[in-house]
């Protein structure tokens, strides 16, 4: 038993060190001449583009059940016209960053695991790097700063959408005109409420790309590994999200309050 | 017949040898428990081609993994052109390896990629070259070396598993490698097919004037490619020669193959 948790933690503990140095690995490569624009567009194209209907009906229900479910509990106290202001601070600071990036753990994070851990089965990473070209450079630091831009970018996409939805479901129990909904909305969030939530979207972007790559790119060899390396990256970004959230919400309540 | 006079053609300027560009000294190499090469001594000459024959799982493919740097003897020494490669440093091995070509078993294709774009790739990322009409025109010269002009916007999932070993080759050979190491190249190819692949590597041997070991348990391929066959058996080489030699061998292992 003993010996068993011994071994479980010698895992971790080296998966960390290997994942520290894939982390390496990426900011040099990162800095090193010859950036892979073309393919940073692309890939920006298929993980932001590709992925925004997805997150586009996501928010927009997300909203709409958000504001249904809140109306009568302020109905009862009175608060209804608080309304449109619940809505902003509880889409803007929490649920539109966690759920656009949940959603986007199991879309991106697994495509990511799942496409390089392909590529390392059939030996197509193994290629690159034997023919003197730089994969991490290619495969890597252009995936992970592609999820990074456009994690951010989906969740203010997301946010808009999901103050639809919550517009739509207002105007089912009752009347309020899309400008003074919008206005009230945005009326009731500041710069501390946008801040904390952007910078987090950052990090749970450059996390999903991280996660994603560093699963694929060390994927064992065998088919069995790809579904593995897809599987735990949206296991491990998805936790990392709630971490990080955490985090971020404790140090920006810490600075701001 | 014809096949037959055009290989011996093909293989006569190569048996002059020359400088030694691979040397291999006592190397072993161990995974976990398995010792997978016990002492294994090689040199390879300029512009020579070895066939290196055996069982699967004997050592074969790890041998050119460790002379491409891909990994590193636990103990001995793999010299290319002089260089000791596990002593090199990042910079030196990505210059090595622009020197050396390695053909998969699988052909290794990027299949998110079109043909063209699989031989943009080595053009554009290890030779830097930026000029379309220069990389336009290698393209060309590549794929009618081996055949494969039709197919220049198809994707690989497209070809045939021969024309997938064509592109493989095409896209190895483009950018010119003084050395080339061929891991099992006809394996899972129909026996024409096979003979296709392995004529074509000896055409382009010569084209190219490459330095060559082939790693195969094809004892066709063998016959037409090689100029020095070695036969490896539980992690060391156990026999040396010509393929006529290597045929006449009375080990009875060596004369399982035959």
């Amino acid at each position: 038993m003993a010996e068993q948790a011994l071994s479980g933690w010698k895992k971790w503990l080296e998966g960390s060190g290997d994942q520290v140095i894939f982390l390496k690995g990426f900011f040099r490569n990162m800095f090193r001449g010859g950036f892979e624009w073309s393919e940073f567009v692309r890939q920006c194209y298929e993980i932001g583009y590709k992925s925004f209907t997805l997150v586009g009906v996501t928010a927009f229900i997300m909203g709409l059940v958000l504001a249904l479910q809140l109306r009568p509990t302020l109905v009862s106290f009175g608060a209804e016209s608080m309304l449109p202001r619940t809505l902003a601070i509880s889409i803007i600071r929490e649920i539109g960053p966690v759920i656009t990036a949940l959603i986007c753990a199991g879309k991106i994070a697994s495509g990511i695991g799942a496409e390089l851990g392909s590529m390392k089965v059939t030996e197509q990473i193994d290629a690159m790097d034997v023919s003197g070209a730089n994969p991490m450079q290619y495969l890597v630091v252009t995936r992970i700063l592609a999820t990074t831009f456009m994690v951010p970018l989906l969740t203010l996409l997301g946010d808009v959408i999901g103050l639809a939805g919550g517009f739509l479901a207002i105007n089912i129990n009752g009347k309020v005109t899309l400008m003074l909904y919008y206005s009230k909305c945005i009326d009731s969030i500041g710069f501390s409420d946008l801040l904390p939530a952007f910078i987090k979207t950052i990090f749970f972007g450059f996390v999903i790309g991280f996660i994603g790559c560093y699963k694929g790119y060390n994927s064992n060899k065998g088919t069995e590994s790809v579904g593995i390396s897809a599987n735990s990256a949206v296991v491990a970004a998805s936790l990392w999200i709630f971490v990080i959230d955490a985090i971020v919400v404790q140090v920006s309540n810490i600075i701001i309050y | 017949m014809e096949d037959k006079e055009t290989i011996e053609e093909l293989k006569q300027p190569s048996s002059k040898k020359k400088e030694v560009v691979i040397h291999i000294k006592g190397l072993k190499k161990a995974f976990g428990e398995k010792e997978v090469l016990k002492n294994i001594n090689l040199d390879v000459h300029r512009g020579e081609n070895v066939v290196i024959l055996g069982k699967s799982g004997t050592g074969k493919s790890v041998t050119i993994e460790c002379i491409a740097g891909m990994l590193a003897p636990d103990e001995g020494e793999v010299k290319v052109f002089g260089d000791e490669v596990a002593g090199m440093t990042e910079k030196q091995l990505k210059e090595l390896r622009t020197k050396i070509g390695f053909l998969f078993q699988s052909g290794a294709l990027y299949d998110s990629m079109t043909v063209r774009e699989n031989l943009e790739f080595p053009l554009k990322r290890v030779l830097k070259v930026r000029d379309q009409a220069e990389i336009d025109s290698r393209i060309e010269e590549a794929l009618d070396g081996v055949g494969l002009m039709d197919a220049i916007e198809k994707m690989p999932s497209e070809l045939s598993g021969g024309m997938r070993k064509r592109l493989g080759l095409a896209r190895t050979l483009i950018v010119k490698p003084e050395i080339m190491l061929y891991d099992e190249p006809t394996t899972g190819l129909d026996p024409v097919t096979s003979r296709e692949i392995s004529q074509l590597i000896l055409k382009m041997q010569k084209k190219y004037k490459t330095t060559s070991i082939i790693i195969t348990h094809d004892m066709e391929c063998a016959e037409i490619t090689a100029d020095r066959v070695v036969v490896m058996n539980d992690g060391e080489y156990i026999a040396e020669g010509s393929f006529e030699d290597i045929k006449r061998s009375k080990d009875e292992f060596v004369r399982s193959f035959f």
